[in-house]
C-alpha cells in the first residue's frame, strides 16, 4: 500500500465514500461532467484503488480530478454505496496539501476562487453577497444584475432586505464578533493554513511562469490567468 | 404506471417535518438574489400560519460554496455549522429550518458523518468550544424551508386566492419542478420522497391545482457545478448542462419551472438569458422563456401576494406570461417603484417583457 493512498485514508470523505469498486460504469453514466469534459469517474476510482503511489501522483497532477462538479449524482446511483465524488474532493484536498494543483490548468484555478469566495467569508461572513457579484465577471447575470446592482437600496428596500443594516434580515451585516468567531474557527481547525498554502504554492507558480501576483486582490496577471486560460484539451468538442 | 407500486416506494420515504418553533438560517445566494423570498417565508410562517420563527443576527454563511470548490477543509466548515447549531441553543430552539439547499446538504453530511464518526463529534466541540467558547447540541429537527411550505401546502391551497389552472381554458398549467441535486441526492432519507420520488414540489403543485412534467432530464443538474461555475473559463459545462436540461423539457410546453434551491432558480433564470444570446434559442411557448420561480414565490402568489413585493420583477425572465394565465390581476406601473411608491428607472432588455 502507498504513502499516498495511506494520506487519502486519513480524510473521512475517502473512507465514508470508497469501500471497493466493481468498475460497473454507472457513475460515469449519470456524470454531468462526463458529458461536457474528457472525464470518467469510474477510471478515477479505478486508479485509486490500485493504491499505487505513481498512478495516484499522477492523478493529483492531472486536469481531471478538476472536473467533477460535486452534484454528488453518483452517490445516489452506485450500486455498492460509493460516493467518487467524495473521492475527487479527497484527491483535491491533498493536490493542494502538497501543493500539486499548481501543475495543472484547472487546479491553479482555486487561486482565483480563494481569492473570490474565500475573501467573501472573511470580509462579508457570505460566501456570496449581492455587491460581491461584479457583473464584469459575470455578464451572464444579464442587464437585470446590472440594474439591481445600481438601484440595490431600493430594490431591497421594497423587498424587505436590511442591506448592510443591523439586526436581522436579507443581506444584513454580519456584526464583528460574528465574523472575528468565524475567523478564530478557520484558525483553529486548518482553515486558514488552508488557504495560506493556496497562496504559497501559487505564488511559486506565478513566479515560474513569470507572471504577477501581488499578495491580495484580483488585479494581477496570475489571477486573471486562472480565471480565464482556456488550453482548450478539456472537452471532447474542443478536440474536434 | 403502476401506481400502487409507487405509493408503497413512497410509504418509505416520509419525513417528518416539525410544526412549530423554528431557527431560521438563511442562504447567501437566496438572500442576495431573492430577498422577497426569504421575507414572504418569514411573513407566511408569521403571520399567515402563526408559527414561531427566529432568526440569529449572528449566524453567517456556512461556508459551502468555499467547501465544495475545495477551498474549505471538512473540520472547518464542521465547525462553522456546529456554531450554527450553539446559536440555536442558546436561542431556546431545536427545530432548524434551512433556506438553502447546499447548506441543508451540508447539514445533512455533517450530522450523518458524526454518527459514522463519532471522535469527529467530539473533535467538532473542542474546535467549536477553543474558538468561540460555545456549546452545542444536535438539532431535534432538519428542515428544509421548502420542506415547512410542503408541510403546511394544504393549508395554503385552504387559504388560495388563485390556482395553477389556466384560467381562460380551465386546464392545470404545466410546471417543471426542480429540486436540486444536494436536497436528496446524498442522503436519500432526509429528504420528502426521497431521490427516486421527490415530492417536496410536486405535492405543493399537487396542492395548488398544477399539474407535473415527467420529462427525461427531470432529474440532471442543473448546471451550477461550483467552481465550473465560479471560475469563467469554466462556464462551458454550466450552461451546456442547463441547455441540455431545458431542452430535455421544451417539448411539454411548461408554463413554468419551479426550484427548490436557489443556486438552480439563480442558473435556470439567468442561464436562459444566456443561450438566447448565445444561439436565439428559446425554451417556452412562442419565443418566450420559462418563468423560474422559487416556491415562497410561488405561495405568494397562490395566496394573492402582490407580485412585484415578492421580487418577481428581478429575474431577468419576467413571469406576465404566468400570471396572465393563472389570471392574477397586477398593476404594471407598480412594478418598478420604491417602497414608498416612488418611479424607479425602467430597466431594459429583459426577458418576456
Amino acid at each position: 500500500m502507498g504513502n499516498l493512498y495511506n494520506l487519502l485514508l486519513e480524510d473521512i470523505r475517502f473512507e465514508e465514500g470508497f469501500n471497493s469498486c466493481m468498475n460497473c460504469g454507472v457513475c460515469t453514466a449519470i456524470c454531468p461532467a462526463a458529458e461536457f469534459y474528457n472525464y470518467d469517474p469510474r477510471k478515477i476510482v479505478d486508479e485509486v484503488q490500485s493504491k499505487d503511489d505513481d498512478k495516484i501522483t499522477e492523478l493529483l497532477k492531472s486536469e481531471t480530478i478538476w472536473y467533477c462538479g460535486e452534484c454528488m449524482s453518483c452517490k445516489t446511483r452506485c450500486p455498492r454505496g460509493n460516493a467518487p465524488g467524495f473521492i475527487v474532493m479527497a484527491l483535491r484536498s491533498l493536490s493542494q496539501k502538497m501543493g500539486f494543483f499548481t501543475e495543472s490548468e484547472k487546479g491553479r484555478q482555486q487561486l482565483a476562487i480563494k481569492r473570490t469566495v474565500g475573501e467573501n467569508i472573511f470580509k462579508y461572513g457570505y460566501c456570496a453577497a449581492t455587491y460581491a457579484v461584479n457583473p464584469e465577471m459575470h455578464p451572464e447575470q444579464g442587464p437585470i444584475w446590472e440594474y439591481i446592482l445600481k438601484n440595490t437600496d431600493d430594490v431591497f428596500e421594497r423587498l424587505g432586505g436590511q442591506i448592510n443594516g443591523i439586526g436581522t434580515g436579507p443581506l444584513r451585516k454580519i456584526p464583528q464578533e460574528a465574523l472575528n468567531e468565524l475567523k478564530k474557527i478557520f484558525d483553529v481547525t486548518g482553515g486558514t493554513e488552508f488557504f495560506n498554502l493556496i497562496e504559497e504554492h501559487s505564488r511559486k507558480k506565478a513566479s515560474d511562469l513569470g507572471l504577477q501576483l501581488n499578495s491580495k486582490g484580483i488585479d494581477n496577471d496570475y489571477f486573471v490567468e486562472v480565471y480565464t486560460a482556456n488550453n482548450g484539451s478539456h472537452t471532447s468538442h474542443e478536440n474536434q | 404506471m403502476n401506481i400502487e407500486g409507487k405509493k408503497r416506494i413512497w410509504s418509505d420515504y416520509q419525513k417528518e417535518i416539525a410544526d412549530d418553533h423554528f431557527f431560521y438560517v438563511r442562504s447567501c445566494i437566496r438572500q442576495s438574489f431573492f430577498p422577497g423570498s426569504e421575507q414572504f417565508f418569514l411573513h407566511l410562517l408569521r403571520n399567515i400560519l402563526g408559527k414561531d420563527v427566529y432568526e440569529n443576527p449572528g449566524h453567517t454563511t456556512c461556508t459551502g460554496i468555499g467547501y465544495h470548490s475545495d477551498i474549505v477543509p471538512s473540520a472547518t466548515i464542521m465547525t462553522v455549522i456546529a456554531r450554527h447549531f450553539a446559536l440555536m441553543k442558546e436561542s431556546g430552539y431545536k427545530n432548524i429550518a434551512i433556506s438553502c439547499v447546499t447548506s441543508f446538504g451540508l447539514y445533512t453530511e455533517i450530522l450523518e458523518t458524526w454518527k459514522h464518526f463519532p471522535e469527529e463529534l467530539e473533535k467538532t466541540r473542542d474546535y467549536l468550544f477553543r474558538a468561540t467558547g460555545r456549546e452545542f447540541d444536535i438539532p431535534e429537527n432538519v428542515a428544509h424551508s421548502s420542506d415547512i411550505i410542503y408541510k403546511f401546502r394544504n393549508e395554503i391551497a385552504q387559504k388560495a386566492k388563485n390556482f395553477l389552472i389556466n384560467k381562460s381554458t380551465g386546464e392545470p398549467l404545466n410546471i417543471v419542478e426542480h429540486i436540486g441535486c444536494h436536497y436528496a441526492k446524498m442522503f436519500p432519507k432526509t429528504g420528502v420522497g426521497g431521490a427516486e420520488f421527490p415530492n417536496v414540489l410536486g405535492g405543493m403543485v399537487d396542492a395548488w391545482g398544477g399539474t407535473i412534467i415527467d420529462y427525461p432530464e427531470r432529474r440532471h443538474c442543473c448546471g451550477f457545478g461550483f467552481r465550473q461555475y465560479l471560475v469563467q473559463a469554466n462556464r462551458g459545462y454550466s450552461v451546456s448542462n442547463t441547455a441540455k436540461k431545458f431542452s430535455s423539457m421544451k417539448p411539454y410546453k411548461p408554463d413554468l419551472v419551479l426550484t427548490n434551491c436557489p443556486g438552480c432558480n439563480m442558473f435556470m433564470d439567468k442561464w436562459q438569458y444566456t443561450i438566447r444570446e448565445m444561439e436565439g434559442t428559446s425554451f417556452g411557448q412562442n419565443g418566450e422563456s420559462i418563468p423560474v420561480l422559487t416556491y415562497e414565490e410561488l405561495a405568494g402568489l397562490v395566496l394573492g401576494h402582490n407580485p412585484w413585493d415578492l421580487g418577481l420583477q428581478y429575474h431577468m425572465v419576467q413571469s406576465e406570461p404566468l400570471l396572465r394565465k393563472m389570471g392574477i390581476e397586477f398593476d404594471a406601473t407598480d412594478k418598478y417603484k420604491t417602497k414608498d411608491g416612488k418611479q424607479m428607472p425602467i430597466p431594459e432588455n429583459l426577458i418576456n417583457a
